[in-house]
């Protein structure tokens, strides 16, 4: 079985993260882990009038965990909070299989994960940035 | 390919079925063909519910469970069949001992001494009985490359020590501890050793007299058995003054409304309907080990050993954990690839059709004492080829490429 998710995207935003860096001012801040595997995220968050103005993260784990985690942000900052949580559902959804290609096309370079849903292992590393928004923002609404 | 590495895998069926490469033994072995042909011709023949029937189908099932338990015994060199607990894993064997031993054994202000290096069942439920009975547990740890010498476990040992749990052969080191050492130590403060040999039983020969151990558990899937079969040895008379684990049926003797008095050693300990067919795969197994011989068993896998570490050492990027020597192995092999992540390793060899494990192995505070979450592990059994840890080591060396380094 070949995977399609190692890719140059994937590596690329493993190796050279955009996101991956400590971040000043932010008012949103959740760590997330996956105790099986030991993936471990710090989101943090900037959030003014309802709108991500900047994100970042810290942590570390596999590729997938970190890689997926740096795309999330790529998509989410300059979105709305309902927008980003919007997306997150998609890509949620995504992981388990069940997504139309236009749902995909939102996710844009996000979207190479869709195999994950044939490896459930990894799924939990796929989703652990997702997750980790997701439950920052119900925390606090 | 050599005319023994054809000779033995042929007695392995998944070898033909299916193309993996199977390096994760330590998880859980393959099975040959006589084990598998062993159940099968336990439900042709001879299957009715054991130890309860009245009529001969009964007991040729009865005595085909009885037989199995005598060849644990004798391959564990155990004084006595009824030395033999069938349980359904090293897990549940050791569960017993916490629950039916532990429980009722241990109070307050006694210690339980594990070491670092324990896979979480036989961890887990001595925490659980410290919590329930206010013994206090402490830890023994070994050097990073393994080594746990009589030394350390003396140095950590005192006059409330009652209880030492400890594995014969790592699952992450691969190496194998000095029990018969350690059981000295335990027993001149008046303790017992606890024994884990899941890994050890698939590699070595194992003398429960000779290590004087008071307890030994071990999984009949990792040593070519079904799954679903294990066993635990326990000295008679700790055994016969342990109350019953589970309740139920056949394990008694008379039952009144109110109580009920229990049977013989080791039937007391075996509730419910027994697992017939998988002691049955079990003896097989063993008998299929005899017949290859703990001389061939070991030197092929140290030979896998020695050649994977050797290939591995070339590369400057890959970082075998453990002793150095690779006769401390056993055929488990534990490493690391600088900036790939564990699990990133092993699904890309699985892109070549090579299967390890990637993790934690069950043993998280040894991990995090190692400084590190997650590893990588190839474990080999005798089955495997030098072929197959050069096809290893090859693809392991050219993960850091795909992934961009
Ligand atoms: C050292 C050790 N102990 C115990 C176990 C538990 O075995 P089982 O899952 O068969 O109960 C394992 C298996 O992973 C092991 O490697």
């Amino acid at each position: 079985m070949a995977n399609t998710f190692y890719n140059e995207i994937l590596t690329e935003h493993n190796m050279h993260p955009i996101h991956k860096h400590p971040m000043e001012g932010a008012n949103f801040v959740l760590q997330g882990v996956n105790p099986t595997c030991g993936d471990d995220i710090t989101l943090s968050l900037k959030v003014e009038n309802d709108v991500i103005v900047d994100g970042a993260y810290e942590g570390d784990g596999c590729a997938i965990s970190q890689a997926s985690a740096d795309m999330m942000l790529d998509l989410i900052i300059g979105k709305s909070k309902d927008e980003a949580l919007r997306l997150s559902e998609i890509f949620l959804r995504m992981i388990k299989g069940k997504i139309t290609d236009e749902e995909k096309e939102e996710l844009e370079e996000a979207g190479i994960l869709e195999d994950i849903s044939h490896m459930p292992a990894r799924v939990k590393c796929a989703v652990l940035g997702w997750h980790t928004m997701d439950e920052m923002f119900k925390k606090k609404a | 390919m050599t005319e023994e590495d054809k000779r033995i895998r042929a007695d392995f069926p998944i070898f033909e079925n299916d193309n993996t490469i199977y390096i994760d033994t330590a998880a859980t072995s393959q099975k040959p063909l006589s084990v598998l042909d062993a159940v099968r011709d336990y439900y042709e023949n001879a299957n009715a519910n054991p130890l309860r029937g009245l009529y001969d189908l009964s007991m040729r099932a009865t005595e085909c469970y009885e037989t199995a338990r005598s060849t644990v015994a004798e391959f564990v060199n155990a004084p006595a069949a009824e030395n033999i607990v069938f349980t359904r894993n090293a897990s549940e064997s050791l569960n017993l001992v916490a629950y039916s031993y532990g429980m009722n054994s241990l109070k307050e202000g006694d210690e339980v001494l594990v070491s670092i290096m324990e896979h979480h069942s036989n961890l887990l439920p001595w925490q659980l009985v410290c919590r329930a009975t206010g013994a206090v547990l402490k830890f023994v740890e070994c050097d990073k490359e393994g080594h746990l010498t009589p030394e350390m476990v003396e140095a950590a040992v005192n006059d409330r020590t009652k209880l030492l749990a400890v594995t014969y052969v790592s699952n992450v080191f691969g190496c194998r501890n000095d029990i018969k050492s350690f059981a000295e130590i335990i027993h001149n403060k008046g303790g017992i050793i606890v024994c884990d040999g899941a890994q050890a039983l698939p590699h070595i020969p194992v003398d429960v007299q000779e290590l004087n151990v008071d307890f030994l558990a071990f999984s009949g899937h990792k040593m070519l058995a079904p799954m679903g079969i294990g066993g635990l040895y326990g000295r008679q008379s700790l055994l016969e003054e342990m109350p019953p684990f589970m309740y139920g049926g056949e394990m008694i003797e008379i039952v009144t409304r109110e109580s009920a008095t229990y049977a013989e050693v080791p039937h007391k300990f075996e509730a419910g309907t027994v697992n017939a067919g998988g002691a049955v795969g079990l003896k097989a197994a063993i008998e299929y080990m005899n017949g290859i011989g703990f001389e061939t068993i070991e030197r092929r896998e140290n030979a896998l050993s020695k050649l994977c570490m050797e290939l591995m050492a070339e590369d400057e990027h890959i970082h075998v954990i453990g002793d150095k020597d690779y006769v401390n192995h056993h055929g488990i092999v534990t490493f690391t690839l600088d900036d790939v992540h564990p699990h990133d390793i092993a699904a890309i060899l699985n892109d070549e059709n090579i299967a390890i494990r990637a993790g934690h192995h069950c043993a998280q505070p040894l991990l995090k004492y190692l400084g590190t979450n997650s590893t990588a592990r190839a474990s080999f059994g005798f089955y495997n080829t030098e072929d197959e840890v050069r096809q290893l080591v090859a693809a392991v060396r050219r993960i850091r490429g795909k992934m961009g380094y």
